[in-house]
């Protein structure tokens, strides 16, 4: 009897909870609501006001900010990926661009809460320095975020890397690039490339050839499978900016043979005697524009590639 | 001697018998859920998150249960009338504070060590399917036997609490009793600013007065040495002593305070 009646209990509270979830289900199709915020709201935008909240819980609540940072780039990050054929605002000048407003406060908070929140500093200096539309293109915060590192811990030779990443690859200064390689270099525990690495820069900087050394240093030191991951995929798109040079000159032959730009693969095929449309590295068609310009395509994985820096004599050599 | 345990053991048992360490399930789901959901969410930092997150439940969880059953040991013996039969056996007025004392602070023991087994437990799973390149990139490792430290002062910091939940139940109702200790826990955390009042104003005896408090108050925030623990910075002996040692004079103080109070008490 007592076993009936606790079924008999289970088998409503089902049925009520089952009728609720139909009900739910009807009132969202007939009254669709807006989608998530993706962009959220950042109410206190003060690390120290927040470190004041948490209390206790500073490094839980470092966590909590943490994902969220992840979270928010990522969703936006998604989001202007989405619609490639946005025309872009200059990749260098995209520090009023609204979409990543909250990225920097959100890496502040993290870190003010755990300074010595490793990851965050690096990390975050690579989302923060990414060119728009992939990142807020602000390689000076990229920078000040891991400045804010080496006041927690001047020994971390790798925010000293960082900081001459940003500098090499998205300030293109290279002088300052090359003495922060150096001053890594210096601190116990370096690995021993990073001296040769600081010489090739101020001596070839800009060279395709010194950004894949680079990223391939990163890669190497690389302590996350984020970090390595992003570093690979650098590398494939350096591949693939090879590929361009070498197929652009393949279509400039060709349209110097047949005395017009080639409008199709089809006719540099015929003219060059190659075979097929040629494919990026991540197995997508290449483009030929308007123009006989080859470049890589919106649908590729690889796309937009990295705006090379320039060589120091001011030329640009592959 | 032998009341004052068999009142331990009776808290002890009364604890469980109020579902106390049901919060063990809770902390177990969350652990086991948030090992699962974090390795999507932290780009790599899932080790990290789950200490912090297991130390800080088990500090939140402690917590709670110092407070709600700490001032509830004498004020519900009160409540219930319990009291005049108590305190018609045989037994001293101090022999029952230390007694619940004791109890609850065996409570928290077992819970926390609980707990502890728990962190390890899923510390283990993670460290299990987590690649030796990986590992060495951690600032400690999973299984850190110095995560014990923390725990331990955690341990020691819920002692203080709950002496102090007592301390007020003594003398006042449960729910003022509650706030006074939460707003204690939450001041407690904050005196350095007590101490360093004479940086935001001008009236020196104002900052004597915040001088004062600073040294009176129970600084808990020395018992938070979470961070370092988790980033693996060494927290030498030396500290955990001078800090327990507080903990055991301040605690001391309290229960002696209580006790007396306590004794005057009239309950007629």
């Amino acid at each position: 009897m007592h076993i009936a009646r606790g079924l008999f209990v289970a088998m409503a509270a089902a049925v009520l909870l089952a009728g609720a979830v139909k009900l739910q289900a009807v009132r969202e199709t007939a009254y669709p609501q807006a989608g998530v915020d993706e962009d959220g709201t950042l109410y206190v935008t003060s690390g120290a006001a927040v470190r004041r909240l948490t209390g206790a819980y500073n490094a839980l609540a470092a966590d909590a900010y943490w994902i969220r940072a992840i979270q928010y780039y990522g969703g936006i990050k998604r989001r202007m990926m989405r619609k490639p054929l946005a025309p872009d605002p200059p990749s260098m000048i995209a520090a009023d661009v609204d979409e990543y407003r909250d990225l920097y406060p959100l890496l502040d908070i993290t870190t003010t809460l755990d300074p010595r929140f490793h990851i965050a500093y690096r990390f975050g200096a690579v989302f923060l320095a990414e060119p728009y539309p992939g990142g807020p293109g602000r390689p000076d915060l990229a920078i000040r975020l891991l400045e804010k590192g080496l006041r927690e811990r001047p020994d971390k030779w790798e925010y000293m890397e960082d900081i001459g990443f940003v500098h090499y690859w998205y300030r293109r200064d290279y002088r300052a690039a090359a003495r922060w390689f150096d001053l890594a270099s210096q601190i116990p525990g370096a690995p021993w490339w990073l001296r040769s690495l600081a010489a090739t820069t101020l001596i070839q900087g800009g060279d395709r050839q010194s950004s894949r050394t680079i990223w391939e240093a990163i890669r190497q030191s690389a302590e996350v499978d984020w970090l390595r991951s992003d570093a690979e995929r650098r590398l494939v798109q350096l591949r693939a900016l090879d590929d361009i040079d070498a197929l652009q000159a393949t279509v400039d032959r060709a349209a110097a043979q047949i005395g017009t730009e080639p409008d199709s693969w089809a006719v540099v095929a015929e003219v060059a005697r190659r075979k097929g449309v040629p494919l990026d590295p991540a197995g997508v068609p290449y483009e030929l524009a308007p123009g006989g310009r080859v470049q890589l395509s919106h649908r590729s994985p690889l796309w937009p590639l990295p705006t090379e820096p320039q060589r120091i004599n001011g030329t640009r050599r592959p | 001697m032998q009341a004052t345990l068999a009142i331990a053991v009776n808290v002890f048992r009364e604890s469980v018998r109020d579902k106390v360490l049901y919060n063990l399930v809770a902390f177990a789901i969350l652990l086991i859920a948030a090992s699962y959901l974090l390795g999507q969410l932290t780009a790599g930092q899932d080790v990290k998150i789950i200490k912090d997150l297991g130390l800080a439940a088990t500090s939140m969880f402690g917590l709670f249960i110092a407070v709600f059953i700490g001032i509830g040991l004498v004020s519900k013996e009160v409540e219930r009338r319990s009291i005049y039969s108590l305190l018609a056996k045989p037994i001293h007025r101090y022999q029952l504070v230390l007694g619940k004392y004791a109890g609850l602070t065996l409570t928290l023991v077992v819970n926390v060590s609980i707990m502890a087994a728990a962190l390890y437990a899923v510390l283990l799973y993670m460290a299990w399917g987590t690649g030796p390149d990986v590992q060495r990139t951690w600032d400690a490792p999973a299984l850190d036997p110095a995560l014990v430290e923390a725990i331990g002062l955690i341990l020691v910091e819920l002692m203080l609490i709950t002496a102090i939940a007592l301390f007020f139940s003594t003398f006042s109702t449960p729910i003022l009793s509650a706030a006074f200790t939460f707003g204690l826990f939450i001041v407690g955390h904050f005196t350095t600013d007590l101490r360093n009042f004479d940086q935001v104003i001008n009236s020196e005896a104002a900052a004597r007065v915040a001088r004062a408090l600073y040294w009176v108050l129970p600084n808990l925030s020395q018992f938070d040495v979470k961070s370092q623990v988790v980033h693996g910075v060494h927290v030498p002996a030396g500290y955990l002593l001078n800090t327990a040692g507080y903990a055991g004079l301040y605690i001391g103080m309290l229960l002696t305070i209580s006790m007396f109070v306590f004794s005057q008490r009239d309950f007629k």
